[in-house]
């Protein structure tokens, strides 16, 4: 998130006239703990491993980012170029917090981080992502994350 | 991602945070603040109810905060781009020389790099998109891909290589210092704009929207009072 007064006058347009989707309600639950968590990143910087597909103009897809993935195998294919780039060129944990996690996790603040992490580009509208968003949470299910930390960029 | 997006969308718990985009942990190389954002968005799992959206508290040290093109000046002495438009194949290249030494250095001192994702090297790179500038009936060195599509990988490595290795130099961490720089104190700053300009009335659409939306900061365009295309 950032401040609206800070983008571009015709990027703080488009940001203000962009349909957000309505909700008639918030859902909400409490669980374990965050000590017991465990928790999964989803990025929606369009970031992937070296050796996997780049993110085509409307993909709606999504891309994994194994927890053991190396530093230089995490690059970055998304279509916006309204972003900062430089920052996660010199330091991804800026837009994804991977190494920071794991700290976490080493330190007993959280239970443990997931075994897999997700990405998808936010490019997109909401409505395009939903059936994505639902297989990423069954895949979160099955590696059993029970928290999510959802990192616009 | 901004505040008013989060107000309408309501979701369960979020914290805003009052960084650019493009840096939601704040600070690159700086694992402590980074840490203490995470922390504060993790440790909204104990609220009872919500929604919750808490406002983060700390700034980026103001160094980085700058989105104000005074006194920007170019990092990394580079040739005087020739005055000739057959030579920009040549001018690129030799450009690209001089950056190197700085994106060695960044990728040694970082241990990786982002550049990669067109599957060329940089010297490939370079060389198709100034070739295609100079013929658009330039061979594109992959076959599997369209040209808009080639064209906008390729413009992605030349700009990650440019801007790692401008913001391996001391005092070039803000984003603006080293964007301002590529796109206008460059050889490579030139084509990009020289693209967007031949681009985007083009006949293939794909280009055309690369052009227009997919190539130049809107910021850029902003600050030269170029024609912005907004969907």
């Amino acid at each position: 998130m950032a401040r609206l007064k800070d983008l571009p006058a015709g990027e703080r347009e488009l940001m203000m006239k962009i349909p957000m989707p309505h909700f008639d309600s918030t859902p909400f639950v409490t669980g374990k703990p965050l000590s017991e968590r465990r928790v999964a990143i989803l990025s929606t910087a369009a970031l992937q491993t070296r050796s996997d597909r780049a993110f085509a103009w409307q993909d709606a897809g999504y891309r994994v980012i194994p927890g053991q993935t190396q530093p230089n195998d995490i690059i970055m294919s998304h279509r916006s170029v309204n972003f900062d780039r430089s920052g996660f060129q010199q330091d991804y944990n800026v837009c994804f917090p991977l190494d920071r996690l794991h700290e976490l996790a080493d330190a007993g603040v959280i239970g443990s981080a997931a075994d897999y992490h997700y990405t998808v580009m936010g490019a997109n509208a909401p409505e395009q992502l939903e059936d994505t968003a639902r297989h990423i949470a069954g895949l979160m299910k099955r590696d059993a994350v029970d928290t999510v930390l959802l990192v616009p960029v | 991602m901004i505040r008013e997006h989060t107000l309408a969308i309501r979701p369960p718990r979020a914290l805003w945070v009052p960084f650019e985009l493009g840096r939601p942990l704040g600070v690159p190389n700086d694992p402590a603040f980074q840490t203490r954002v995470l922390r504060a968005a993790l440790e909204l799992m104990d609220a009872e109810s919500g929604p919750v959206l808490q406002d983060y508290p700390e700034d980026v040290p103001s160094e980085l905060a700058g989105a104000d093109f005074t006194g920007m000046s170019c990092p990394i002495g580079l040739p005087q781009p020739s005055s000739s438009e057959h030579r920009i194949v040549e001018d690129l290249l030799l450009e690209i020389q001089q950056v190197a030494p700085w994106y060695d250095l960044a990728v040694s001192q970082r241990g990786r790099t982002t550049v990669g994702i067109s599957d060329l090297d940089v010297q490939q790179a370079g060389r198709f998109l100034a070739g295609y500038l100079r013929d658009e009936s330039t061979p594109a060195p992959r076959e599997d891909l369209t040209t808009g599509r080639l064209l906008k990988l390729v413009c992605e490595d030349l700009k990650a290589y440019y801007s790692e290795a401008a913001s391996a130099q001391p005092g070039m961490s803000a984003s603006i210092a080293v964007e301002h720089w590529l796109f206008n104190e460059t050889v490579l700053g030139k084509l990009l704009w020289q693209l967007r300009n031949t681009g985007t009335e083009h006949e293939d659409d794909e280009i055309k929207f690369f052009a227009r939306r997919s190539l130049i900061p809107d910021r850029q365009i902003q600050y030269k009072g170029a024609t912005a295309y907004h969907p």
